[in-house]
């Protein structure tokens, strides 16, 4: 079933991908992550070729192994963390507040 | 094309205004907080105002390791929304919808995606339109991002603080069909949304607290041609904000499209100092959400029998308590229907439905609810908690029958309201006894021989000293007089005076 | 022999055993042999000797104590305990203090077990070697330049080395399975629902579940009997009742009917597969009968999984963005604050994943990755299913090969994959399955057979594997 074999002609995964798929999950990689990512994603999907081509038509997805429905929980109130439980694992804080950078991407300073 | 498409087709150009040959096409999503004590996933105080960070937990502040437990209260107030908006209730599942804010404390939002709760529905406005409701969904707040420096623009600001306090707060989105066609309309719909919220015990309806948030789709065309290209317009947390959005946003695209220019899609936020729309990101930023099938979740399915029970403990709504007060009081007319909807808006039929039962005439009720009542409610709602629906059939009747003139009865009403006392004992403190008609006659003739020199002046024409006349009867007979009567009586000595030798 | 649990939670109500001595013999070995061993991330000494203290008190005043009274236990580091750091063996965790208790812990602890540390793993989870840890890899105890397994393999390694009476994992696609099989101890994984996973810090949540390591399957039993149960604060907790599984009498296997996956064992080293062969004629000494089967739906459980699990891991893992807790890189903007952080925080083969599962959630994409790794899901399922009309349980080998060398596979994620492909098919299906040592294969390493059976046949599988215990070489 699976080799080691890398075969990137069947699933390759570009170089620009691999930077659209980073700015999505927020991760800063270099060029050479994102060479080697590309390498190993490429062999991971073709690896995965068979399945990824098998006939599936008429097949339900399975989400979940369980065969549960309608688990809810009565609307009654419990106890909250005590403010400075929440706020002594944070990073910076503020008035009560977690405090972040500007939120908006900063454009990078024109030369 | 659904069963109402053509009756849509029909209140559509009922609603459309003419922009320069173009017609507005609006669609809308509101977002509604649902009136639960807790969150949806975990045990926290569902409120507004209190200290940052105070109703928190690993659940909503999305701690390693924690898990959501759907809130069963809030489902029951999802599908209470879906009967009221005329939709399907049916099984569903929850997805994660991924993207990252710091006001999202797992950085993913659990919402229902391609399978919610509620689907294909309709709302019917009280102008008469039709808008189809696609989707009424079960999702998560996020926390509350305050922008500090700068003004407190999120453009410029030097850095931001979030409270989580909002965040896991439940709400249900509702989705219109693009079946709004201008401001005006928009504004009509999330009236009558919001009464619908409120009367299913769904939302307090406050959209200054954000209990409900409006965004707008808005795009233009030519009546007949495909839609255009829209724009999502954020930020319309009043129905002001959502008129003048409206129809700033039409303008700007109509103006676009007449200079030759064209619309792009993007999503803008509503200045609502600055009065216009400013871009917030275009269609290129627009995220990739990744939507998955919440693995922390099990689906949702409502039996038969949990809807039923449900759709049977419903309050009536609002479109049904109006029909059911016009039948009441038996009126008809646009003024009559406005008085109706500001009496059901106000939740104030109650009162003229009794005055009716007790006999008292329905127009005359509906008249003092619509007016003193709702005024007086929107001054202070508490004011009405001491007035007995028994009181007013009864001040109403005292009237109708000319116990008391409109001037007594209004004031005599103003008491019930901070003593909770009967209309008639307030009436015979006052001293309101009704004037027979001849001592009314006889205060006239005194007031009118006692002032000639006003009365020639009536004589030759000036109207304006009518109201002089009036007001002397008033005094002189303890404002017992009714004014219209007196008008009535000037009226009539004008008529023998002009006869006379 | 070891002492099983039930014999130490005796001795200590009978007052035969000190609870405090007991500790501080487990610490001693701890201190003694963990710096070469580094099975753990946190040793917790001090709270494991008051709480000794505190059971030793109780028991003099007659106090009852519960089932796992003194018992050492070892946790892996993904479960939260109040108090104490959690850190997945991650930067981007390092000094995390969790609020609250997993409800597994809570179980262990309401029972009077002893916490004595948290012990080391692949980064959140991720790896077969316990060498993605940012803590440094852990030692086979059986033969200190191997691997331990992964991704449990501080848990494990704690129990092979004796650092503690048993363990804590989890296992996502085998990570209590395959480390049990390379140190030679016994490792469950529970039916998926059977055990909260309230606290346990995701990885993949559809497929994760906690399960014990332990120097017997009778441990193992009593342990998971422990934390097994509904649990409210975890909607995927099925509402049934704990299985009852220690003390049940497996001197025979007459009546039992068992299929040896074909597909599983056909790529495993040849020491590998003459240990499954000897565990199946010990089966069938013991009455059952024992044949070959094919189930060629479990070749596509490794591909689904490494489609499935990785789409769940990125999102479960969007949360480590430097905002609320943990490890903060700072930067201009919060965009590049959350990137920054969280480059510097994650691992090379965390980034790996989350990447991988952020390519295959994409718009235009899921169908065709995510969706089509699901619809195999149920294939699956259907099959496992179809052999389950036939057979009471299935075996294979844990894991195609014994423990390898440190370094070996590290810098190829493929070689490193294969090593779990044994295991994730009962993960995929959400059913239980056990791997039990069964001799020694390549260089005198322990071997792990793997008994697998259907969604809350942990009796039957627990029987049968208490067979294989006792005929093990
Ligand atoms: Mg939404
Ligand atoms: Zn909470």
């Amino acid at each position: 079933m699976i080799g080691s074999a890398q075969d990137p002609e069947q699933a390759p995964v570009s170089r620009e991908e691999v930077e659209q798929v980073a700015l999505l999950c927020r991760l800063e990689i270099d060029d050479g992550e994102a060479r080697e990512l590309a390498a190993q994603m490429s062999a991971v999907l073709s690896h995965a070729a068979a399945l990824l081509s098998l006939d599936t038509s008429g097949v339900d997805p399975t989400a979940h192994p369980l065969p549960l429905v309608n688990v809810l929980r009565t609307d009654e109130v419990r106890e909250s963390l005590a403010q400075g439980d929440v706020l002594s694992q944070a990073p910076d804080v503020e008035a009560g507040r977690f405090r972040v950078p500007p939120v908006r991407r900063r454009q990078p300073e024109e030369p | 094309m659904s069963a109402y498409g053509s009756e849509r087709q029909r209140r559509r150009e009922g609603g459309a205004r003419d922009y320069e040959g173009f017609e507005c096409v609006v669609g809308l999503e509101v977002h509604c907080e649902l009136l639960t004590a807790t969150k949806l996933f975990c045990g926290c105080k569902n409120a507004f105002g209190d200290e940052p960070n105070t109703n928190t937990c690993p659940v909503c502040l999305g701690l390693p390791g924690s898990l959501p437990v759907l809130n069963g209260h809030a489902v029951e107030l999802a599908m209470r929304i879906g009967l009221a908006l005329n939709c399907t209730v049916q099984p569903s599942i929850f997805h994660r919808k991924n993207y990252f804010y710091p006001d999202m404390p797992k950085d993913y939002q659990i919402s229902q995606y391609d399978i919610p709760i509620n689907t294909d529905g309709y709302l019917d406005l009280p102008s008469g339109a039709r808008v189809g409701i696609v989707r009424a969904h079960i999702e998560e707040d996020t926390g509350k991002t305050t922008h500090s420096g700068g003004g407190g623009r999120i453009h410029d600001a030097m850095y931001s603080l979030v409270d989580y306090n909002r965040a896991g707060v439940p709400l249900v989105e509702i989705v219109s069909e693009p079946d709004i066609r201008s401001g005006e309309q928009a504004r009509e719909y999330v009236s009558e949304l919001r009464a619908v919220l409120v009367a299913v015990g769904a939302s307090d309806g406050r959209m200054e607290e954000g209990s409900l948030r409006v965004d707008a789709n808005v795009s233009v065309r030519r009546p007949g041609e495909p839609f255009g290209t829209r724009c999502e317009i954020k930020n319309l947390n009043s129905l002001r904000s959502l008129g003048r959005a409206v129809d700033y946003e039409t303008r700007r695209q109509v103006d676009l499209l007449v200079s030759g220019g064209a619309v792009a899609q993007e999503t803008r936020h509503w200045d609502e100092q600055a009065g216009h729309t400013v871009v917030m990101r275009s269609k290129e930023e627009a995220e990739d959400y990744r939507y998955f099938p919440e693995p922390d979740l099990v689906p949702l399915a409502p039996d038969a029998a949990w809807q039923e029970r449900i759709s049977r403990a419903m309050a009536p709504l609002p479109a049904g308590r109006r029909r059911a007060l016009l039948d009441s009081v038996g009126a008809e007319g646009p003024a009559m229907v406005e008085r109706v909807a500001t009496v059901v808006a106000q939740d104030l039929d109650g009162y003229v439905m009794a005055a009716v039962d007790a006999g008292a005439p329905g127009a005359l009720a509906l008249s003092r609810a619509a007016n003193e009542l709702a005024a007086a409610c929107a001054e202070d709602a508490s004011l009405l908690d001491a007035l007995e629906p028994g009181h007013f059939a009864s001040l109403v009747a005292m009237e109708a029958r000319g116990d008391l003139t409109a001037t007594q009865a209004k004031a005599v009403l103003a008491e019930m309201l901070t003593s909770g006392e009967p209309p008639e004992a307030i009436a015979s403190r006052k001293g309101f006894e009704a004037l027979d008609p001849g001592s009314l006659r006889r205060a006239v003739e005194e007031v009118v021989a006692a002032n000639s020199a006003e009365w020639e002046r009536y004589k030759e024409g000036e109207a304006k000293m009518a109201q002089f006349f009036v007001g002397q009867v008033m005094k002189a007979t303890r404002q017992k007089a009714d004014g219209k009567a007196v008008m009535a009586l000037l009226a009539d000595l004008l008529r023998g005076s002009a006869g006379a030798p | 022999m070891a002492k099983t649990i039930e014999a130490i939670v005796a001795g200590v109500r009978s007052g035969e055993i000190d609870p405090v001595a007991l500790v501080d013999q487990h610490l001693k070995l701890i201190e003694e042999n963990e710096p070469s061993t580094n099975a753990f991330i946190t040793v917790l000494a001090d709270h494991a000797r008051q709480k000794a203290g505190e059971i030793a008190s109780r028991v003099a005043a007659g106090d009852p104590v519960g089932r796992l009274a003194g018992v050492p236990v070892a946790v892996k580091d993904n479960l939260c305990l109040r108090g104490a750091p959690t850190t997945c063996a991650s930067r981007i965790l390092e000094h995390w203090h969790p609020p609250y208790d997993a409800t597994v812990l809570s179980r262990l602890l309401a029972e009077d077990a002893i916490i004595v540390g948290k012990t080391n793993m692949d980064e959140f989870a991720m790896g077969s070697s316990t060498e993605h840890s940012a803590r440094g890899p852990t030692h086979n105890p059986r033969d200190m330049t191997r691997v331990p397994g992964g991704s449990s393999g501080g848990s494990a390694a704690a129990v092979a080395a004796r650092f503690a009476q048993a363990a804590l994992g989890s296992d996502t696609g085998g990570s209590i399975r395959q480390p049990a099989a390379f140190c030679g101890v016994v490792g469950l994984k529970p039916t998926y629902g059977l055990v909260s996973r309230y606290g346990l810090v995701a990885f993949a949540s559809s497929l994760d579940q906690v399960g014990p390591l332990a120097g017997s399957v009778a441990d193992a039993a009593l342990l998971l009997e422990i934390i097994a149960g509904h649990d409210h604060m975890d909607s995927t907790s099925l509402d049934a009742p704990a299985p009852r599984l220690a003390g049940q009498a497996a001197d025979s296997a007459e009546g039992l009917s068992i299929g040896i996956v074909r597909e599983l064992s056909d790529g495993a080293d040849p020491e590998v597969k003459r240990r499954l062969d000897e565990a199946a004629e010990s089966l069938e000494r013991a009455g059952a009968r024992v044949e070959s089967c094919s189930i060629p739906e479990v070749s596509y459980a490794l591909p689904a999984y490494y489609l499935l699990a990785p789409a769940e891991a990125s999102s479960n893992l969007a949360r480590y963005d430097g905002v609320r807790y943990g490890l903060r890189v700072n930067a201009a903007d919060t965009p590049t604050m959350n990137a920054r952080t969280r480059s510097v925080g994650f691992g090379a083969e965390v980034k790996r994943r989350i990447m991988l599962g952020t390519y295959a959630l994409r718009a235009g994409y899921y169908d065709a990755y995510y969706g089509q790794a699901q619809r195999v899901r149920t294939l699956l399922i259907r099959a496992f299913d179809a052999a389950y009309e036939r057979y009471d349980a299935l075996l294979s080998p844990t894991a195609p090969t014994t423990a390898f060398r440190l370094k070996e596979r590290v810098e190829d994620p493929i070689a490193m994959y294969l090593s779990d492909v044994c295991t994730i098919p009962s993960n995929l299906a959400g059913h239980p399955a056990i791997s039990v040592p069964f001799g020694t294969g390549e260089a005198g390493m322990p071997v792990g057979v793997q008994v697998m059976a259907p969604a809350l046949a942990e009796a039957v599988m627990v029987r049968v594997a208490t067979i294989l215990e006792q005929a093990a070489p």
